[in-house]
Parts: structure tokens; sequence; C-alpha cells
């Protein structure tokens, strides 16, 4: 958790364009932001939204457009080649590919870092190695990495990245070649990270599951723009624009078998706490109104438990104001949904 | 056959290795080089250079495209002025690691283009210098590749060694075409191929071999 607030990277109006003869891609477009020292920044979009293309102007290996990127006071697009390769040391990086060196053993690997900022050899092994035990690989030591498994080498990947003893840890959607179990494993590994070293991690993913298991706040990018960001918590409960939305929803395609055109649904969005109480049941019995429960599921979002609820309400419009007034008068969030809404998803 | 022939494939064979292994060696020492500098200032890789990577790939075509044979001959002055003489094992050297120059680089050259490019952003993203790229990075990466390809260069020189005869060259070239063609002594011929084909077998093998003991993956 981030404590200070001071900002390692600081986003002025970042613009990347890609030019092509007859086309231009605007990936990136007018995006200012502030990751916070000590947190675990999430960067979430679906796939071509400009994610990949905004984390990788963090360590220049894109160039902006237009804009500034200023990162721990320095402004990285007036960094000479070797002023960047320099600060680039202090950020580190992982990728979806691993991009482990398959050539070399899993230590060497580890090592290459700490070789190329010409660290004395003695410290490069001992180091290596010490990381190593923090991903809890030290026994694969002088293993090659195509003996090992996907999140295997993505620890290996981990170990690498945290050799230099970076500021900051850019993933590139570093969980997404990964089952769910392993995805939950690395992720718990990189929140220990984050919190024993109070290393600055900043997650680019698609999947909002990721966001909402360890990031303390999460930007939302659409069409190369940022559409909104802010806590987690905040994003989760209630987003306000159309893309929030479309990640957060679930993707519940099984909403188009119902015949919902005519009926109005909304969504139910409980925390941990209102959600001990039977409210759809208490509901229903003060009320005395029917609803439908279309779709239901629980997330837990910064260590808090929350669910979410697709229901459908009754056909009268008294009966509706009923219903509405009585989750109103309960406290509980709720917005109404509409159908393109959930079959845009 | 007699004695003497035999005597005479014996250094037919120590000159065709002289001159295969010294060229193709000397033509590493080029090749290598100019093979790197062609994938890292191809469009997009770490040394972008549009005008040095047309002109190198253009000249690299022109000397690949000639024939051997006439290479031998239109760098006879060339020869004259490095050895001092145009005929022999020595002044066979010279054109044959000309003209396997681009080959190698060419070779070189496919190998390093097969490193993903997630390695080469990898490196960079650590914070490493061009030079730690290439040679901490893709190099190693795309070493068994490159052994590979030093066997195939080898046999290709192999090849080429044995046209030299041709032209006043040593070798095992200059006694089949000499003995076994010329003169209709089939059985020069046939011996000096057979050996040929045996010297290529084992270059493959080894280089087939070292490259599988240095895969890793």
């Amino acid at each position: 958790m981030y404590t200070s607030q001071s900002a390692l990277f600081q986003l002025r109006n970042v613009s990347k364009i890609f030019r092509s003869k007859d086309l231009e891609v605007r990936a990136v477009d007018d995006i200012s932001l502030d990751i916070f020292q000590g947190e675990i920044f999430g960067i979430i979009g679906m796939s071509g939204a400009g994610k990949s293309t905004l984390v990788r102007t963090l360590n220049r290996l894109e160039d902006v457009t237009s804009g500034q990127v200023i990162f721990d006071g320095q402004v990285l697009g007036d960094l000479s080649g070797k002023e960047l390769r320099l600060v680039r040391r202090s950020m580190a990086m992982i990728f979806q590919g691993f991009n482990l060196l398959t050539q070399k053993t899993v230590l060497a690997n580890v090592m290459l870092p700490m070789k190329i900022a010409h660290v004395p050899r003695d410290e490069q092994k001992e180091r290596a190695l010490q990381m190593l035990k923090v991903v809890g690989l030290e026994s694969k030591a002088s293993a090659w990495p195509a003996q090992l498994s996907g999140g295997q080498r993505q620890r290996v990947a981990i170990a690498r990245a945290l050799a230099m003893n970076p500021k900051v840890l850019l993933c590139d959607e570093a969980t997404s070649a990964l089952d769910p179990k392993i995805t939950e494993e690395i992720l718990s590994l990189l929140r220990d990270i984050n919190k024993k070293m109070n290393l600055t991690i900043v997650i680019i993913t698609h999947e909002m599951s990721v966001v909402e298991r360890i990031c303390d706040r999460v930007a939302i990018i659409s069409e190369g723009r940022l559409a909104e960001i802010g806590s987690v918590k905040e994003i989760f409960t209630s987003p306000k624009t159309e893309a929030a939305k479309h990640l957060i929803l679930p993707a519940e395609k099984e909403l188009n078998q119902f015949d919902i055109t005519d009926r109005r649904c909304i969504r139910i969005v409980f925390d941990g706490r209102e959600a001990s109480e039977p409210l759809i049941a208490n509901l229903v019995e003060a009320t005395g109104e029917k609803v439908n429960i279309l779709c239901a599921n629980t997330k837990s979002v910064g260590g808090v438990g929350f669910g979410q609820m697709i229901v459908e309400l009754p056909k009268e419009n008294e009966a509706v104001e009923r219903v509405l007034k009585y989750i109103r008068e309960k406290g509980v969030n709720f917005h109404e949904v509409h159908l393109e809404e959930v079959k845009g998803v | 056959m007699t004695e003497t022939i035999w005597k005479m494939i014996g250094s037919g064979v120590i000159e065709t290795l002289q001159m295969t292994v010294v060229s193709t060696v000397l033509a590493y020492l080029a090749g290598l080089p100019l093979g790197v500098l062609l994938v890292v200032t191809g469009k997009g890789h770490i040394l972008q250079n549009r005008v040095v990577n047309a002109i190198l790939g253009t000249v690299m075509n022109i000397v690949r495209s000639v024939p051997f044979l006439i290479l031998l001959v239109v760098l006879v002055p060339f020869t004259r002025l490095v050895t001092g003489s145009s005929i022999g094992t020595t002044a066979t050297i010279v054109p044959l690691t000309v003209g396997t120059i681009p080959i190698v680089a060419r070779m070189v050259e496919s190998s390093l283009k097969e490193v993903p490019p997630g390695i080469i952003e990898a490196a960079e993203s650590m914070g490493a210098s061009p030079a730690s790229v290439i040679f901490r990075f893709i190099i190693p990466e795309a070493m068994p590749s490159l052994l590979l390809g030093g066997a195939i260069n080898l046999a290709t020189v192999l090849g080429y060694s044995a046209m030299a005869g041709c032209i006043g060259g040593g070798g095992l070239g200059a006694i089949a075409l000499n003995y076994g063609w010329y003169r209709y002594q089939t059985d020069v011929l046939l011996v000096t191929v057979i050996i040929l084909v045996l010297i290529v077998q084992i270059f493959q093998e080894a280089g087939t071999i070292l490259a599988a003991k240095k895969r890793h993956s």
C-alpha cells in the first residue's frame, strides 16, 4: 500500500502517434496521470486500447510524440542515450513472453542486468541467488529456462527484474500467458514484493480480476485516452464511464438469452459489510414485490469481498419505485443497467 | 594407383584443409561483424541506419552473385598484390576469403534475426548499451544457429577450394582435375571425390553435434 503521495511517475499530456504511409494511429492520446511511490498501479483496457504503448513510454522504449514523462523528477525525453540507460537500471520490466535467454542458465539470466551494470562478479552471483530465493526458485539456479514451467519462468523474470534493486517494476501483461492458479501465485508474489521492498509496481492488463486482486489504483484506457482513474474500490463500486462499466460488468453473454427489453434491470453492488445481510430476501419480505436475479457473483477487491448482482425489476412502475426505495434506504449502491451496455461486453 | 599419387593425395588433403579452414576463419573475422552490422542497422533495430544498411546489403549481394570461378580470375591482380603470387595454396586463400565474406555475413544475419525481438526489448529495458545488446544478448542467444551456419559455410568453402584447381590452386580439387579428368585416371577422380565427400560429412556432423550440445531450448 502507498503511504506517501509523492509521485514516482508524472505523465503530462502524453501522446504517441504511429504514422505509416497514409494511416495515422493515435495509440496514446493526451494522457496525464501520476503514479505514486509505493503503490500498485493498474492500467487496464481492451486489447488495442494503447495500454502497452503507454507502459513503453514509461521507460522510453517508446518515444512520446508530444507531452512529457517525468520519472523521479527527470524528464525522460530530455535524457541522452547514456543517461537513459542509467535511469533504466532503476526501472525493471517483465513481459507476457518472459523474454528469458534460452541459451543461459537461470542464474546467468538473473545475473545479466548486473553484468550490464558492471557489478563485481562475486556480488552478481550472491545477489542473483538471493533474488532467486525471494521468488522461491533457488533450487533451479543451474536449470535452463526450457526446463521450467511458464509460472517458474515468470518468477525467474521477476528475480532478474529485482536484481538491480529498481524503483519501479513495470509488468506488461505479465500474467496473461498463465493459467488462473499460476496467475494467482504470481500476483501474490508481486503483492509480497510490493509490501516488503516498498517497490512501486505498474501492471498492464486486460483482465479486471488482476486489478481487483492486487492494485491500489487503476487507470482505465479506452481508444488511447484515459477514461477513468481512481482507487480500485471507487471505480469498482461506481464506474462512471462506459469503458469502465464494460470492463467491470461481468461478461454475462447469457443475459442476451433473456428478453429484458421491456423490463428494467439494476446492478447492485455490495461490499463485505452489506453482503452479510440477506438483502433480496428482506426486500421481498418488506415490499412484497418479486425480483428476478439474472446473475450474481462475488469478487475480492483490495481484500474486501464485493458482491454484484443484476436484478430484473417488476413490470409495474409503482412496484419498481417501491423496490428502488427499499434498496436506497438500505444504503446499497446500485445503478440501472441497459441492455446495450451488457451486450456490448 | 602408384605410391606417388597416394602421397600427392595425402598432401592434397592437407592443402585443402588449410585452404578451407584458413579462408573460413578469415571470412568470419570480416563476415561476423558485417552480419551483425546488417542486423543492427536494419529497420527498427538498435542502431537503425538506412544508408549503411542499404550500401552493405547491396555490396554483399553483388559479391555473392559473381560466380566463384569468375571471382577467382577477377581477383588475380589483388591476390598477386597480397601474396606475391596468383597460384598455389596460399594464393587461393585470398579469393576464397573474399568470396566467402558475403556468404558468412548473410548467414550470420539470418541466425541473428532468429532471436525474438522480446529478448532485445528486455535487454533495452535493463539499460543495456548497443554493445551489450549484441554481445550479451543477441550473439549468445543465436549461438547454436551460428555454429550450424559455420558448418555449412565450411562445406561451401571446401567446394569452392576445389574450383581453385582450375587456375593453379592446390589441394584435392587440383588433383581431381589434373589427374582424374585431364589424364583420364578415373580411380584418382573417384578417390579424391570420396575424400571430399567424407570431409564435408565430418564438418557437417561436427557442426550439428556442437550446435545440438549448445542448444538448450
